[in-house]
């Protein structure tokens, strides 16, 4: 599984792919400010969120990292950062050795679209596309957009990878949630992205679905992947090796997961509900 | 140009997505182009059949024809009605035209008569042109047997006749008329050859009536002079009315089209100063050409502007259709935003579909636009329609520029949206 991972070969390195340091993300938010039809002109009361308060972090090639936070911590603001959607206030990030906290908005696409995997809580495929073009959408991005044959079979190798090789030409609408957010798991492995980046990736999913997305992410890991992902459930979180929490726009405690400390491992005790279920 | 392929194939897709939709924005367009089309072709239509009718008239010719004055118009000038109405062109005016006038390149004279033409038991009530050999060039008659007048015919007061082709069928049904000779009036004339039918001219208004050249009979003018005289008796209900007439119809060809204007004046002054009583009528065929040709630009432009409302209204309407469907799209843009997209791949991609919208419908308008002048010809008569290259390649012009104009602003909107927000959109 590993050779088509062409940026590691497996396990953790020493490899810094992310480095933050003092980000900060500041909103202004102005009542009537925007210049609305009858917006007051300069009397607009104008209300500064700080969504991050200064955040420093490092993710390593091949890790596996959880960020949690109640709504309002910031983690959403960390999730738009990392995967490059938006620019911070003030900081630096380096991602994969290239400083994006001052590229342009055309230079971020570019980032995203040969850097980051997404993964989203509602799959986000795109309707209209069969499995096989929304496993490529990402390369149509790259370059003159053409796809060569060598990523053709590339896409083929991540559809068995997912066990969906056998629904190619199928449309979203005729896939479980379960198919699709595997569909978003080989798409955000297409362009061979320096970080996977999962937003809530079970949170539309049943338990035994979600077992199944999880078990993929950590063989994903296994085999090298370094995968951030955004969460509030505890249960979910403990699939990760280390997790972050954020409260109030700064990180309060960043360690290993129970799991990595010798606790059980939540795949565990989720089999265990699943077979009381049956 | 593999991306442009791609592009198009995936935003068809994209389309299809919504069938019903896509289609009645596509017929906007549709309308909009063949109606373009169709009234351009109907304009040229007309603009060619009436520019045919002149120049079946000539375009260097002058044409004077003698008109019964009015009554008013013989009051006027002679106090009561003559016994004798003596009225129109005389050959001191022809003679007149020949001397003075310059440019003349020929010059056709022509009498008229409506007569009874007989053939041993084979009667008809047909017009005996007497006239001279460039008759048959004026009016482009083509002999199909036999000959046309000669010089020597006029020269000498032959008792001569060519023949129409409907009055040689109703004449001679069952012989060669060749040789054979027909009765004009109380004179026994030879026939020396039959024209080819020839299809009648329309009138043109004015003293130009319709001319069905088939039943006529022609013979030298000195003879048809000599013969006839130049006094018409009609008895009429117990009374007698008597018209003196010399010559029908004088036309005068003039050596190019560029002459025509500044000669026509030169003829004026020749000619009408000696008939006060406006028993004369000047048509030229050059001046119509040019009037047909004036109406028909402004039918065009009229009509032009009248169909390019409806391929704007059908622009409008995609332009309404595209910002529905960014709005509707809102999180497509976002995950195509977060994958990599940049702004100029979103302006694509939604200018690429309104261009295929607007591309369809203009090539389905050209297919509708083209036969629709078809079936106008074919169910409604007398309407003639020609549709030209240019009016297609105008009409798919100005669908595709459509499409482009009013697919560049839901496209920028669509480009323009915040990844995030579009990202979060519902």
């Amino acid at each position: 599984m590993s050779d088509i991972f062409s940026r590691n070969g497996g396990g953790a390195s020493d490899r810094v792919v992310v480095r933050m340091t003092n980000l900060r993300k500041t909103y202004f938010m102005g009542h009537g400010s925007g210049g609305g039809l009858f917006g007051k002109r300069g009397g607009g009361e104008v209300l500064t969120v700080h969504a991050l308060r200064g955040v420093s972090l490092e993710f390593r090639e091949g890790e596996y990292a959880a960020i949690m936070g109640q709504s309002g911590s910031g983690k959403s603001t960390m999730l738009n950062l990392l995967g490059c959607l938006d620019r911070p206030t003030s900081g630096e990030y380096i991602l994969g050795g290239y400083d994006v906290a001052q590229l342009d908005d055309d230079e971020l696409s570019e980032v995203r679209s040969r850097s980051i995997g997404f993964i989203f809580q509602s799959y986000n495929l795109i309707q209209q596309y069969t499995v096989t073009e929304n496993i490529q959408l990402p390369l149509t991005y790259q370059g003159n957009g053409v796809i060569s044959e060598e990523f053709q079979e590339r896409t083929m190798e991540l559809a068995r990878l997912v066990g969906l090789d056998d629904r190619l030409d199928h449309r979203p609408n005729q896939l479980s949630g379960g198919q699709q957010q595997r569909v978003a798991i080989a798409r955000s492995l297409v362009n061979d992205p320096y970080i996977i980046l999962a937003d809530e990736a079970t949170g539309n999913l049943d338990s035994a679905t979600s077992y199944e997305i999880m078990d993929m992410l950590g063989k994903l890991n296994d085999a090298g992947k370094t995968i951030i992902m955004v969460t509030h459930e505890p249960d979910i979180a403990e699939y990760a090796k280390r997790i972050i929490r954020m409260k109030d726009g700064v990180i309060v405690e960043d360690g290993p997961s129970p799991r990595m400390l010798g606790g059980e491992h939540p795949a565990e005790r989720m089999k265990m509900e699943l077979s009381k279920h049956r | 140009m593999g991306r442009i392929l791609r592009s198009v194939k995936l935003g068809m897709k994209s389309l299809m997505l919504h069938k019903l939709r896509s289609g009645l924005t596509v017929l906007g367009i549709v309308f909009g182009v063949a109606a373009v089309i169709a009234m351009l072709a109907i304009a040229e239509g007309s603009r060619r059949e009436a520019q045919a009718r002149f120049q079946m008239l000539g375009a260097t010719n002058v044409i004077y024809r003698s008109i019964k004055p009015s009554d008013e118009a013989q009051l006027s000038t002679g106090g009561r009605p003559a016994r004798i109405l003596n009225y129109g062109l005389k050959y001191e005016d022809y003679d007149r035209i020949l001397a003075t006038v310059p440019n003349i390149k020929k010059i056709l004279p022509i009498r008229e008569i409506r007569k009874q033409i007989r053939h041993d038991e084979h009667a008809l009530d047909g017009r005996i042109v007497g006239t001279t050999k460039d008759y048959a060039e004026f009016n482009h008659l083509e002999i199909e047997r036999g000959r046309f007048l000669t010089q020597h015919d006029d020269d000498d007061y032959k008792t001569y006749a060519v023949l129409g082709s409907d009055t040689a069928k109703k004449l001679f049904p069952y012989e060669d008329p060749l040789g054979q000779a027909v009765k004009l009036g109380s004179d026994y004339y030879t026939v020396v050859g039959v024209t080819k039918e020839r299809a009648s001219t329309a009138g043109i208004g004015g003293s130009l009536a319709a001319q069905d050249y088939n039943k006529d009979v022609y013979i030298p003018l000195s003879s048809c002079r000599v013969r006839f005289g130049e006094r018409i008796m009609n008895f009429r209900s117990g009374s007698m009315e008597a018209e003196e007439t010399q010559l029908s119809q004088v036309t005068i060809q003039l050596t190019s089209t560029d002459v025509v204007s500044q000669t026509v004046p030169i003829i004026k002054g020749a000619v009408e100063p000696f008939h006060p009583k406006v028993d004369i009528d000047m048509t030229v065929p050059y001046d119509l050409i040019m009037e047909a040709e004036r109406t028909a630009r402004q039918y065009a432009i009229i009509l032009g502007t009248i169909a390019s409302i409806s391929l704007l209204v059908g622009g409008i309407g995609i332009m309404n259709i595209m910002l529905a469907t960014v709005t509707e799209r809102t999180r497509e843009i976002g995950i195509r935003r977060a994958l990599g997209a940049k702004r100029g791949d979103i302006t694509q991609q939604f200018l690429i579909e309104t261009v295929v919208l607007s591309g369809v419908g203009g090539l389905l308008g050209v297919a509708i636009g083209v036969i629709i002048p078809k079936a106008i010809e074919q169910f409604v008569a007398e309407t003639k329609a020609q549709v030209t290259w240019n009016s297609i390649i105008l009409a798919f012009g100005i669908s595709v520029a459509v499409g482009i104009i009013f697919g560049l602003y839901p496209a920028n909107r669509a480009a323009n949206m915040d990844p995030i927000e579009a990202l979060r959109h519902e």
